[in-house]
Parts: structure tokens; sequence; C-alpha cells
């Protein structure tokens, strides 16, 4: 008689198919997975640590390395959230400018989500397609700020400084031109016999369920469910804008790579009313707090109850009870959450990031459990995470 | 429903589990005693007109010094048909440090509650995987308290795990191909 034993197999951390450093121990009865244990934690730098003992501008930065693929986007989420904690009216031209970025910014992580997903699951060309087309979106990126992938270009209040006619007239060239790009990536990939049998009933996971496991983003729409952030708590120029959300219906990989590819087509419809509507202007509100590193003497934020945003020489006033605000963004990746307590001073008493990887992640078990092995690659890639925002 | 309807709602059915309700901007909070907080939460999560299916977030908050009970944990709801959210807050003291597990009702609780659990050390009662999620395993201490230092005070003493990893290494130098 053959006698059948569970064999454990460990999946990464130095993994090319799991997206950083994620480690799966897997166990598995032939080729099927039985159990599945994510680790994760190898990229922990103690954000949340590191935010609570800087002013809120100096956090700043620290947002851009969470999700390095769409820093931008990350940025936003922060600035947005400070501003609704301090009170802080932004101008509507900044709005409109960061809108842009966080379109464009959503278009470069899914073209990196359908490179690397691509060629995890077996088409290369798509993945070189793709890199080519993100440059594109770097380079502009570079116009208006001069970096390329941490940019810190958004800020507290505003975005850091204008944009000019040339970024204006790259942008419609880019609007015009990139919609023949997806095209592209379609005609490679959407009906591929081999595609659709790697996606097409693969992981699928129920509306219910979806909900009940704190999905969001593009994942959460792919099962049917319509929750956008954009929405139902709209920010920026988001509620000026007309855009539809798009969702699936089968619930599997292949309705949310659906989902990301309709994305694309909204965002380049949003960015073109963007542009339409871009109203003249400032681009920093005058009440922002300023953004360069605090030297000597303190700075006092007029217009602001607590008053003092950076700090100075006398220590800050503590007062209580504390302000504490849940402020959500709609990254590419899903909602971004920024959870501050204020308690007066220019630091944040505590400040929480809900990062949708790190909630993605923890999902691997319920879609991998009772699957095959090489399907646990294309469940990783359809859950789009980043472990330098799962780890925080 | 306005998130101050939904807190008077909470405080009509549980009188004596509401501690406080603060409003900011237009959110509001529910600070609760943990002891039944499961079913409050069961209670947000059922009934038809409030309905939160979706847990937004969980996390702890120290407040050590700052307020009687040293810990906080929050609980941001959203309910996705209904369009609304509300914020929880349960309060958990530093001698008895637990509190009753929300993953029965949202299985999304399930990581939140374990780097709650890394970060501040506040056990969750029933958790079905009660271990360590960002932090390695056999690390001590938890990080994200107020009396948790920001850079180490072991001064250039390592890890302590740190010597095992170098004596592995040693151990195996035989297996390197020269």
């Amino acid at each position: 008689m053959i006698k059948k034993k569970e064999l454990s197999i460990n999946m990464g951390p130095q993994h090319p198919a799991t997206h950083g450093v994620l480690r799966l121990v897997l166990d598995l009865d032939g080729e099927t997975v039985v159990k599945c244990t994510p680790h994760v934690g190898y990229l922990h730098r103690g954000t949340e640590k590191l935010g609570e003992n800087r002013t809120y501008p100096m956090a700043l930065p620290l947002t851009d390395r969470l999700d390095y693929v769409s820093s931008m986007s990350n940025n936003i989420g922060y600035c947005v959230a400070v501003e609704r904690l301090l009170g802080i009216e932004v101008p509507a031209r900044a709005k409109y400018i960061r809108t842009i970025m966080a379109e464009l910014t959503r278009i470069a992580n899914h073209i990196v989500w359908i490179a690397t997903h691509a060629l995890d699951i077996g088409a290369m060309t798509v993945f070189l397609y793709g890199m080519r087309d993100r440059e594109w979106i770097l380079d502009l990126y570079e116009m208006v700020c001069g970096a390329r992938l941490t940019v810190t270009y958004p800020r507290i209040g505003g975005v850091r400084c204008d944009v000019d006619q040339e970024f204006m007239d790259s942008c419609y060239k880019f609007i015009e031109d990139y919609p023949k790009r997806i095209e592209e990536y379609e005609t490679l990939i959407d009906k591929n016999r081999i595609w659709l049998q790697r996606t097409v009933g693969i992981g699928i996971i129920s509306a219910e369920d979806a909900v009940n496991w704190g999905l969001t983003g593009p994942t959460l729409r792919g099962s049917g469910v319509a929750y956008d952030v954009r929405k139902a708590a709209p920010y920026d120029a988001y509620n000026e804008i007309d855009f539809e959300v798009p969702v699936g219906k089968n619930c599997d990989v292949y309705d949310r790579y659906r989902c990301r590819m309709d994305e694309l087509r909204q965002s380049i419809r949003i960015i073109k009313q963007c542009l339409d509507k871009m109203p003249d202007g400032l681009v920093l509100a005058p009440e922002a707090p300023p953004y360069d590193m605090p030297l000597g003497k303190p700075r006092v934020m007029p217009g602001h109850p607590t008053g003092a945003i950076l700090p100075g020489e006398e220590e800050d006033e503590k007062k209580e009870p504390f302000d504490e605000l849940y402020s959500a963004t709609e990254v590419p990746k899903g909602e971004l959450g920024f959870y501050f307590v204020n308690d007066g001073t220019a630091r944040p008493y505590r400040m929480r990031i809900r990062a949708p990887s790190f909630v993605h992640a923890s999902v691997l078990p319920k879609l991998s459990e009772g699957s095959l092995v090489a399907d646990v690659i294309a469940n990783i890639g359809t859950i789009d995470i980043v472990l330098g925002e799962c780890d925080r | 429903m306005t998130p101050s309807a939904i807190a008077a709602l909470i405080k009509s059915k549980f009188p004596a589990e509401v501690v406080e309700i603060t409003e900011f901007g237009d959110q509001v909070s529910v600070l609760a005693k943990k002891t039944r907080i499961l079913e409050i939460m069961s209670f947000l999560r059922n009934t038809p007109e409030l309905y939160f299916d979706y847990l937004t977030d969980l996390c702890g908050v120290d407040y050590q010094g700052r307020k009687n009970d040293r810990f906080e944990v929050v609980y941001q709801l959203r309910s996705i048909l209904h369009n609304h959210c509300i914020r929880i807050k349960a309060a958990v003291p530093e001698d008895d440090c637990k509190i009753d597990s929300v993953v029965r009702i949202w299985a999304g609780a399930n990581w939140h509650e374990r780097e709650c659990f890394d970060m501040y050390g506040i056990s969750f009662t029933g958790h079905p995987d009660p271990r360590r999620v960002l932090m390695p395993e056999d690390w001590e201490g938890h990080p994200l308290r107020k009396d948790y230092p920001l850079k180490s005070d072991l001064g250039e003493a390592e890890w302590k795990g740190f010597k095992e990893v170098l004596e592995t290494v040693e151990r195996n130098k035989k297996y390197e191909v020269r």
C-alpha cells in the first residue's frame, strides 16, 4: 500500500513571483495546497512609530516608501488626512492637479501589475510592453517635480509647485495615445488560451466573503461590489468628475483583471476632464504648514486652534480630549486609510496606516487552500500586494 | 443614518456599556466598556438598518499616563449598503490586557488583531491564530507602546537571535563551494 504524506514547502521570501519578500509555507498533498500560511514583516520599518515621533510635514516622505509603485497616491492619502484633521481648505487648482496625479499613478500601478502578473503566469511580452509604458508616466512625474519614484510632490494644503503648459500638453498627448496601448495588452492576453486557462475560475471569492474579509479596490470590485472611496466619500476633485466604477461578476482572477483594465480607461477619462476643467489660482493653501525642515524658531500656523504646527523651543501644549480622525482614499490597490489621534502638539499622538496590501495578504489562505500550487502564483498576483505597504 | 443617530441608537440599546460619545468634524466615536464588546459588535453587524458588514480597520492606541485605562482598541466600521460609518472604541486596562476577538463576526479582523497584539500586547480571547505578525516570533516587547524606546537602549548589543544566526552560518561553512 502506498503511504500518503503531506509535504511542507517554503515559497519565498526570495521568490520572483511573490512581489517582494512574502514567505508562504505551503502544506501540499500532491499538487494540492492543503494549508497556506503567509509570513510577512520582512520589510517592517516601523513607519507608524516613526510617524508618531515626527511632525506632520516631516512624516510625509515616509508615505512614499509604503507602496513604492504608487507613491504619489500614498502622499495624497496622507495629505488629505492631515488636511481634514487640521481643517485646511485646499485650493481648487491643487485639487485638480492632485486628481490628475492620482489617476496617472493608478495607470502606472495597474501597468506594473499587469506586467508582473502576466509574467508570473506565463506571458512575457506584456511585461516588456508594460515597463515601456510605465516610463512614459515616470517621465511625466519627472517633468512636474523632478523625481520619478519617491516623489513627495503633494503637500499638506496643496502641491509643491504649479504645473506648466508643457506638462499639460504632454498629458493631452498621453491620454490621446495611451488607449491604443491598452488595446495592445488586451490583444496579447484577453483571449489568449493559456491566459484564460490560468485565470478563469481561479481564486474565486464571493461578494459576501470579500466584504467580510475587508478586501477593497479592484480586488473587491472583481467580486461585483461597487465600493469605491472616490464615490462613497469623495475627496479632492472627484465629486466634480464624471466616471464609472467597473465591477466584475464571476469573482475570479480573470474578472479582477478585466476590472483593472476598465479602470485604466476610466482613469484616462478622469484625467481628460481634469485637464479640460483645470481652474487657475494658487496651488498651496496660504495656511498650509511650511514644509521646509524646522530649524530654530517656532513656526506658528495662523488660523489653527492649536497654533503651533512645527515644534519650537518651548514645549508644545497638550490638550484633552484628543481629536480623532479616520480618513480614507482610494489608492490603486484599495482603500488606504490614515487614523490620527491628535493631542494638539505638532506630532500625531497616534498614526495608524490601514494598508490595503496587509488586508489582501491575509486573504491568501482563503483563496489558495484547495487549489493547485501553480494557482497560488495567480492568486498572489491578483490581489495586487506590495510588501513595503503590507509590512509598513 | 447619520453617525450621531447611530451613536444614540447604541446608547439606547446598551446604556450601561457606553461610556462616552465624542465628535470630531462629521465623525463620531463611541467609547464602550470591553465586557460586552462582542454583543455590541454583533448588534451593529446584524441589525438590518445598521448592517455594518465591513470592518475597515482595527487598531490599538496607548494612552499611558493620559487616560485611566491605558489602552484602547479602535474599530472603524462601515456599511457598504447604507454608506454610513462609525468608530467604536473599547477601553482596555493594563492589568487586564485582553479583549474578545471579533474574528467570528468579521474574518478580516484576523491580521489586524494579530498586529494589535504584536504592537501593544493586547491579547484577543478566542482568536484562531494568536501569533505575532510583523515582528519576529521571538521578539521581546511591544514596539508601539509609548514606553518602548524609539532607538535601542542596548547600545552596541545585538538582538539575541543574531548570535544564533552567526553560529548557523559558521556551522554551514563546510558546505560552501570553493
